[in-house]
């Protein structure tokens, strides 16, 4: 199941470039929240610090609280056990290259030191059966590198292999960016039955993407939250003047 | 004039792409030629003198006909493999310290600039150093010295290729291993390093297939030996060494059995590289890149 995200005074840095600044707010549990914005806003440098991939760059700092659940993630844990709860979908498909389709979904587990192999195989199935693949792929599993596949394919692959560590969260930056539109329909139907389980962020520049997948939307504009509210308001009747601005088009 | 303009633009365009192919073909018949120039030679001086006998026989003494160099070509086979262990594990984690620990770090500098002027040091020199520090009265020359020295040979070649292909691996890729919870080092070794694996056995066979014919360090370590030995701790006997001294002999007998000997040597080298690549490519996937 989903858990609840809030953010307390998120403050980050590349640098003395001050991406982030003083962000608040909560994102609710087993839904979906758009977080909208133009390109350098800042949108992916908050996804990045909701699973800590911020800190892989030697030079960025943050400061704030993130609670996810009950876990105060820069207080409570390490990087590594914050990640394996929050799982994250990146721009480009990353497959490993040199993996089977199998491996790649079983990469977290089986590098994380699980072996069991009945439930190995139960857990690829169940993933590539949520991730909407399982059909496409079934025959080839072992066969096939995880790079052999399309790229909607291989996006879908990379939900599978996020989903299979069980997170409650699941980040997805820019997921459907680099994919046709056949491909980025499938992931956002996914998106949409995904949300019973996992709670979804999903960072997007397509502004319909959010208007259709999400519940809530958050605006960013040069490190600071605009506005956050429900994904109605926010494209019938935003509160502040910028958003309304971007989503009209006359900027971004 | 215009169509007429168009038409000579084609037939200038048609003549430089044929002049370029053609200028690709030359280059990789320069390529090729030494190669095959050097095997047909070998094989014409060669392939006479080779019988069971070279092959099952250790060498008569001098100015006797016949015998063979099985002493020598199971020699140079310890002694590659010896420097093997000892080369391709220190040159690949070196590699992977300067690609994925130490990036930046002085450290890291002073074991990149360590490893290209080792690769330059001259063969002799590096036998002579290994004679200094491993070869004592009580360890004469041996087998595990000509180990030693060939396979500090191999190391600069394999760090610095581990390290080019382990920088070549995409930034996505490391990053799709950390966001799943995996710990650094594990997502470097299990991920990083496999998905690098084919060029840093490229790498491997590279500094196996130079030190495999090195003569030099080996005259004030390995020694030779013209009777049988594989202990670590004796002279051993090896290709390279026995084609050295029969080139030298005086004897037109030895002359074809060096001939022969360099044969077998690329001969060996040659099958063993490919052995590597077809065992290491049989794992690989359909459609992995």
């Amino acid at each position: 199941m989903g858990v609840g995200i809030e953010v307390v005074n998120l403050n980050a840095w590349y640098g003395a470039n001050h991406t982030l600044q003083d962000i608040n707010l909560n994102i609710p549990a087993n839904h979906a929240t758009a977080l909208i914005g133009p390109s350098g806003c800042g949108k992916s440098t908050f996804v990045r610090c909701l699973n800590r991939m911020h800190e892989t760059n030697p030079i960025a700092r943050v400061t704030g609280t993130v609670r996810i659940g009950d876990l105060d993630i820069y207080e409570d844990a390490k990087p590594v056990e914050i990640r394996r709860r929050v799982g994250m979908v990146f721009q480009r498909p990353n497959p490993f290259p040199t993996m089977s389709i199998y491996d790649n979904v079983a990469a977290g587990l089986k590098l994380n030191g699980y072996s069991n192999r009945r439930v190995l195989d139960e857990i690829v199935e169940r993933s590539l059966k949520d991730s909407a693949l399982w059909d496409e792929v079934k025959d080839d599993l072992k066969k096939k590198s995880g790079a052999s596949l399309s790229g909607g394919q291989q996006q879908r692959l990379c939900i599978a292999r996020a989903l299979a560590v069980d997170p409650e969260v699941l980040l997805m930056d820019e997921p459907a960016s680099a994919l046709d539109p056949v491909s980025t329909s499938k992931i956002e139907d996914l998106i949409f039955q995904l949300k019973s389980q996992y709670t979804i962020v999903i960072v997007t520049h397509n502004m319909q993407q959010a208007a259709r997948v999400a519940e809530k939307t958050g605006f960013f504009l040069n490190g600071r939250m605009v506005e956050f509210d429900s994904t109605h308001k926010i494209f019938t009747n935003p509160s502040d003047k910028r958003t309304e601005d971007y989503i009209t088009g006359r900027f971004g | 004039m215009n169509e007429q303009g168009n038409t000579m633009r084609a037939k200038m365009r048609t003549a430089t792409d044929w002049l370029a192919t053609s200028l690709a073909v030359l280059s990789t018949l320069m390529v090729v030629a030494p190669l095959l120039a050097i095997f047909i030679y070998l094989i014409y001086k060669g392939a006479s003198s080779l019988n069971l006998a070279f092959f099952t026989q250790i060498p008569k003494p001098e100015g006797e006909e016949g015998g063979g160099m099985a002493n020598a070509i199971v020699g140079s086979g310890v002694l590659l493999a010896l420097a093997s262990l000892i080369g391709i594990p220190i040159g690949i984690a070196g590699g992977i310290f300067l690609a994925e620990f130490g990036r930046g770090t002085k450290l890291a500098n002073a074991v990149r600039f360590t490893a290209d002027v080792l690769n330059g040091v001259p063969s002799i020199v590096m036998g002579m150093a290994v004679y200094a520090l491993v070869v004592t009265p009580r360890m004469p020359f041996s087998a595990l010295a000509g180990g030693v020295a060939l396979g500090i040979m191999m190391i600069p070649t394999v760090t610095r290729t581990t390290e080019e292909m382990l920088l070549m691996v995409p930034h996505a890729v490391r990053e799709a291993a950390l966001a799943l919870g995996v710990p650094n080092w594990r997502s470097v070794l299990s991920i990083t390093v496999k998905t690098a694996s084919p060029g840093i056995i490229t790498g491997c066979m590279l500094a196996f297939a130079r030190v495999a014919g090195e003569t030099a360090p080996l005259i004030f370590t390995a020694f030779g030996n013209s009777n049988w030995s594989v202990a670590l701790n004796q002279p051993i006997s090896a290709l390279p060494l026995e084609i050295y001294r029969y080139a030298l002999s005086p004897y037109d007998d030895q002359h074809r059995q060096a001939w022969a000997a360099a044969l077998v040597l690329v001969v060996l080298i040659v099958a063993a590289v490919s052995l590597v690549r077809y065992v290491t490519s049989r794992g690989v996937l359909k459609g992995a890149s």
